[in-house]
């Protein structure tokens, strides 16, 4: 992939990243902050399908966002190669581990099975 | 009719000459392990610049300082260094205009040293090269049949302030990037890419956006601006770089 798909990626990314979190401070603004950090309040959170889904679409933007930055930062570091290769294989992978882990709590979480 | 008379009159007298120590950084990465400062005392007058006093120390009282220089006029870029912490072209930087009675002198950081004051260019001229700093374009001026071609002012405009670049490395020296990133495009080569790409006589522009639009090219500058801060001609690379993104991203074509 070009550089500057990826950038694009990057970029577009963190701009939806930051809209959608903000939606999200919002609705926490809708309670007090100790009582949206109450266990019932949690979880009827992730039992609201749309901010489930809203979870989900923010876990995966902050995901490529976050490990792209960090295979920039790693290339800017050092370069060869190989070390490059392994940089960018080993953030992607990272990547899709956080994805699928993340996932998983938001699907078994709004399945109700906690 | 009476005779006219020429008069010439006397040279007024120099004033008398001020002296500042000057602080030479020697180095030689072939036989030292790391660069010690000597220090020379220097008459200096108002003109005098730092490249007249280190030629001062080469002629008088050190004749092993390794410096480079040729124009002595901010046009061959060969004696960049940095000039109390600062980067500067040592041909035009005066030594009044530092107002201080110490001028160190240190070659520019990311360049290999060569010795002294020297670094070598290697890296810099191979990323000019590389993103083909010259016109392309099929025809030519000199066909037969075929006429200049012409640019308005305001096309001219769009690239003129680049094409000052006289390649002494400055802005590399300063860029934060080109200090980790060894694969770097860099500043100088950049601004250069953006020179021929904003030239509407110019026809490889997709050629080189696509030498930049690499994991080392154009991607990797932070915006530091640090390159046109101490650009000597006026040349505002951080700049070119926006504008040149403008075309990767789509705002610019
Ligand atoms: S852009 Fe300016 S500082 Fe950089 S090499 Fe050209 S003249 Fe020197
Ligand atoms: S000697 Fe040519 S730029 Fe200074």
């Amino acid at each position: 992939m070009r550089e500057s798909v990826i950038m694009k990626i990057h970029y577009g990314t963190a701009l939806a990243a930051v809209a959608l979190v903000a939606v999200h401070v919002l609705f926490r603004l809708t309670q007090n902050f100790a009582e949206s950090l109450e266990y019932e309040s949690v979880i009827a959170n992730y039992q609201f399908l749309p901010y489930a889904g809203m979870l989900e679409i923010i876990l995966i933007l902050l995901s490529i966002h976050g490990f792209n930055g960090l295979r920039v930062i790693l290339i800017e570091l050092k370069q060869g190669r190989s070390f490059e290769k392994s940089v960018t294989y080993g953030c992607i992978g990272a990547m899709a581990l956080v994805i699928l882990y993340g996932s998983r709590t938001i699907f078994l979480t709004s399945m109700g099975m906690t | 009719m009476a005779a006219q008379s020429t008069q010439i009159s006397k040279p007024t007298s120099i004033p008398a000459s001020k002296y500042v120590t000057l602080r030479i950084s020697k180095f030689n990465p072939k036989k030292e392990s790391s660069p010690k400062f000597i220090d020379f005392k220097v008459p200096y007058q108002k003109w005098t610049t730092v490249l007249d006093a280190i030629l001062h120390v080469k002629q008088n009282l050190d004749h092993s300082i390794g410096v480079r220089y040729s124009c002595r006029q901010a046009s061959c870029g060969s004696c960049g260094m940095k000039i109390n912490g600062r980067p500067a072209l040592a041909c035009f930087t005066k030594i009044i205009e530092l107002n201080s009675d110490v001028i160190t002198v240190e070659p520019m950081n990311n360049f290999p040293i060569i010795r002294d004051l020297v670094v070598g260019f290697e890296r810099m001229f191979s990323t000019h090269k590389k993103i083909k700093p010259y016109i392309i374009r099929e025809d030519s001026e000199i066909t037969p049949g075929t006429k200049e071609f012409l640019q308005t002012p305001e096309e001219v405009e769009k690239y003129i302030q680049f094409s000052n670049c006289i390649k002494c490395g400055l802005c590399n020296s300063v860029c934060p990037t080109m200090a980790t990133d060894s694969s770097f495009v860099g500043p100088q080569a950049l601004a250069q890419a953006y020179r021929y790409i904003a030239d509407t006589r110019d026809k490889g522009k997709k050629d080189r956006l696509k030498i930049i639009d690499d994991s080392h090219g154009i991607w990797r500058c932070h915006f530091a601006g640090s390159c046109s801060q101490v650009c000597p001609k006026g040349v505002d690379p951080a700049m070119g770089i926006q504008l040149l993104r403008g075309y990767l991203l789509g705002f610019r074509s």
